[in-house]
């Protein structure tokens, strides 16, 4: 580990809101005041009415992951927070892809799709639409494969995410964060 | 029971015990101010300008403990209102501010006088509220109340629309506040204070650093109490000044910018370092890496957020001050230290006391020209560190932190963390609403009094006898200095000549006004303007060449201190930097 709090990587979270008018903007704000980088954010309705889960993916180094937790558990709107990343769970994301179908590609298209379990939810003589879902990994590589053919336009959900195991979840062991014994640093809006 | 929405909001007020209002009315809140018409039992300020309400909120807050309140109108009134929620902000005030809004079917619809208040707040508040329904007014109100002064205080703003103030609405005031999502820790960590304790104990070069959490926890007497017991030193923060008495053998007065030369000499070798409600700013750590570099940092605060969050804190003890205090001084009776502290203790307040002798705060007396420093000693000594100071931002500020010897906490009103200009006279209005029979005085600067010099009529009518010093160096000295060290006496902007005369300001404003220009003046004036039973301004001309000394240039280490006027040797200094300052 670096001096800084580690290399930066994507972290997804987990956040449980009151549904209020506001929450999104006092989370959205949280982020843009403190220069911290949203890289997706998907709301929806729990099975509790009044509340909301978030799940955000943000890119950031432990100490920046830190502050976002620590700051988005400060908002008094926000019940709950969970780094997910660490911990044994399932990301997804749903994508649309219009993707171009001129009659020599019209099979192989289907055929990539078939293979990602992808589905055509609109034709047209000279496109499809198709429908994903997965994780990161297997929406980039369907796109990957996609875009020799002329991929039109893309429209991701962003992620959602859940813990894997029953509800009651098993403490995590503390992470593996070895100490900062040398000098103490700065998070980056300091100044 | 069924009352008009602005009736609802008044008795709301009433039970939540508050006994004075600051405000300024217009169209969208003229319902709760008709409704104040025939109210008993709540004081209404009636402020020249908004900005000044909640400033006013802040000083009543900062003085009582109790929740500052301020209602104003919408849109422009709650953009004038956006300094003082972010000033109360960074400074952890607990005020609510009340803002009247366009009614709820016009919202959106960029009506008169409309603003997007609570998204223009949002950032500026613990939180805010859009009142869109009646029945809501009394949870919401409690609720605001509630989250205002818990936790890490803050200011909470509440929108109410004019068509919610109009209708009736039933009176729902909850007898219990209960927030799933909002449930502040005030017990610290049982096995952290038993680390931060031992860690104390066996130091060997420790130093207390507190900030003004201990002031707003009450935790005063904790605080000296466990400084005598475990002989650590005590350095506050611009805002922890009076929450140690600054003459205390063990006081080290203020660290960081233009803290004393002892306070962060002794930070920067400590070799444990508690910090106590306090948040570890940038004007005080400096550069973050060279600060305490030698030390184990715990840290108590409140908000969990201001741990780890510019400095890497080793003991982190999440909590109210005064319950981590008193905490701490049980567990401290508890740990045996690993021999040989004496020594090293003595050895240490033998180093400290020689950095005192070698560098105290000081400043060249003259017989011809008035010293700024000088004023402030002399307030200090003819109040007897009793009275309510509060200040502007600038150099007046910064000698008054200096100068004046702290004796009490809820005794010193300063804007720390955003540093408003303008911020002395409308708080001092509120300190003296809130304690009419105390000495309330404002010492400000020329430019910062500027900024806020209209409620001078709010003085006057509202029989609130503050005590104004302006220390007039004609001209915005901070930025002067600035110029003068760091920017190569390349004078920009800074000169404000002459005008206003602000003897007859005074006068037309119908204060008292006085004015020196030579040292031997200085005393008799004071004297004077504490004995007049009015508002007075004291203007008192002074030397415009005078810096703050020491001082720490900004991204600089606080060692780095400048301890003298710019040399050319500090020059040099300056512009080896690799910081650009």
């Amino acid at each position: 580990m670096s001096a800084n709090g580690g290399e930066p990587r994507k972290h997804t979270i987990s956040v449980l809101v009151e549904n209020k008018f506001g929450v999104l903007s006092r989370v959205a704000g949280l982020f843009s005041a403190r220069g911290y980088n949203i890289e997706s954010l998907s709301v929806g309705e729990t099975l509790d009415p009044s509340v909301s889960r978030m799940t955000i993916v943000v890119t950031g180094d432990e100490f920046v992951i830190e502050q976002v937790m620590k700051q988005l558990h400060k908002l008094i709107d926000v019940i709950k927070v969970n780094d997910l990343t660490d911990d044994s769970h399932v990301e997804r994301e749903l994508v649309l892809i219009r993707v171009n179908a001129e009659p020599q590609h019209r099979a192989e298209i289907l055929r990539t799709a078939d293979i990602f379990r992808a589905r055509v939810v609109d034709v047209t003589a000279v496109s499809f639409v198709l429908e994903a879902t997965g994780d990161e990994g297997k929406l980039e590589a369907l796109i990957e494969l996609l875009r020799p053919m002329g991929i039109q336009e893309v429209v991701r959900t962003g992620k959602v995410a859940i813990s894997r195991g029953p509800k009651t979840r098993v403490r995590r062991a503390p992470a593996s964060r070895p100490r900062v014994s040398d000098d103490p640093r700065v998070v980056g809006f300091a100044d | 029971m069924k009352l008009p929405g602005a009736r609802v909001v008044l008795e709301c007020l009433k039970r939540e015990g508050v006994d004075i209002v600051f405000g300024l009315p217009g169209g969208a809140v003229l319902p709760i101010y008709d409704a104040l018409y025939d109210f008993e039992g709540l004081r209404h300020v009636l402020v020249r300008q908004e900005a000044a309400a909640g400033h006013a909120a802040e000083g009543y807050a900062r003085a009582t403990g109790k929740v500052g309140v301020c209602l104003v109108t919408s849109g422009p009134a709650c953009t004038n209102l956006v300094t003082a929620l972010q000033d109360a902000m960074m400074d952890s005030i607990p005020i609510v501010a009340f803002t009247g809004q366009v009614p709820t079917h016009l919202i959106g619809n960029d009506a008169f006088q409309e603003a997007d208040n609570v998204g223009i707040t949002r950032s500026a508040t613990k939180h805010n509220f859009l009142v869109k329904d009646g029945k809501d007014l009394g949870p919401i109100i409690r609720e605001a109340f509630h989250i205002a002064v818990t936790g890490r205080p803050g200011p909470v703003h509440v929108d109410l629309p004019k068509d919610i103030l109009v209708k009736e609405a039933e009176l729902i005031w909850p007898e219990k506040v209960t927030m799933r999502s909002y449930n502040p820790n005030y017990d610290g960590h049982p096995g952290q204070i038993k680390r931060a304790a031992r860690a104390m104990v066996r130091a060997r070069r420790p130093v207390l650093y507190v900030g003004g959490g201990v002031i707003s926890a009450d935790a005063n007497e904790e605080l000296r109490e466990l400084a005598e017991l475990t002989q650590i030193p005590v350095t506050t923060t611009l805002m922890g000044m009076g929450a140690f008495p600054s003459a205390h053998p063990l006081s080290l007065e203020m660290l960081g910018m233009h803290g004393t030369y002892y306070a962060n000499m002794a930070v920067h070798h400590s070799d444990v370092l508690v910090a106590v409600g306090a948040r570890f700013d940038d004007r005080v750590t400096g550069r973050v890496d060279a600060f305490a570099p030698h030390a184990e940092i715990i840290h108590v605060d409140i908000d969990p957020s201001s741990i780890s969050k510019n400095i890497k804190v080793d003991v982190p003890i999440v909590g109210d001050c005064r319950r981590v205090l008193r905490a701490l001084l049980d567990a401290v009776k508890q740990e045996k230290d690993d021999g040989g502290i004496r020594e090293a203790r003595k050895a240490w307040h033998d180093q400290i006391a020689e950095w005192r002798r070698a560098q105290p705060l000081r400043y060249e007396w003259s017989d011809d020209v008035i010293k700024p420093q000088y004023v402030v000693q002399e307030i200090s000594n003819l109040t007897r560190g009793d009275a309510m100071i509060v200040t502007g931002v600038g150099q007046h500020q910064m000698w008054a932190a200096q100068y004046y010897k702290f004796t009490k906490p809820r005794a010193w009103f300063t804007s720390g963390g955003l540093g408003t200009m303008g911020y002395g006279l409308p708080t001092a209005m509120g300190v003296q609403a809130a304690h009419p029979d105390k000495q309330v005085i404002n010492i400000d600067g020329d430019g910062s009094f500027q900024m806020n010099s209209q409620e001078l009529a709010t003085c006057f009518t509202e029989h609130l006898p503050v005590k104004t010093v302006i220390i007039n160096n004609s001209g915005h000295g901070m930025v002067r200095q600035w110029q003068r060290i760091i920017y190569k006496e390349r004078y920009c902007a800074i000169d404000l000549p002459g005008v206003p005369d602000w003897v007859r300001l005074a006068e037309a404003y119908g204060c008292v006004g006085l004015r020196v220009t030579k040292p031997h003046e200085v005393i008799p004036a004071i004297e004077k303007m504490l004995s007049t039973p009015a508002p007075v301004v004291l203007d008192v001309v002074v030397d415009k060449d005078e810096c703050v000394f020491p001082m720490v240039p900004a991204g600089g280490a606080n060692t780095d201190m400048i301890l003298a006027p710019p040399s050319r040797e500090v020059r040099e200094k300056a512009e080896k930097s690799q910081t650009g300052f």
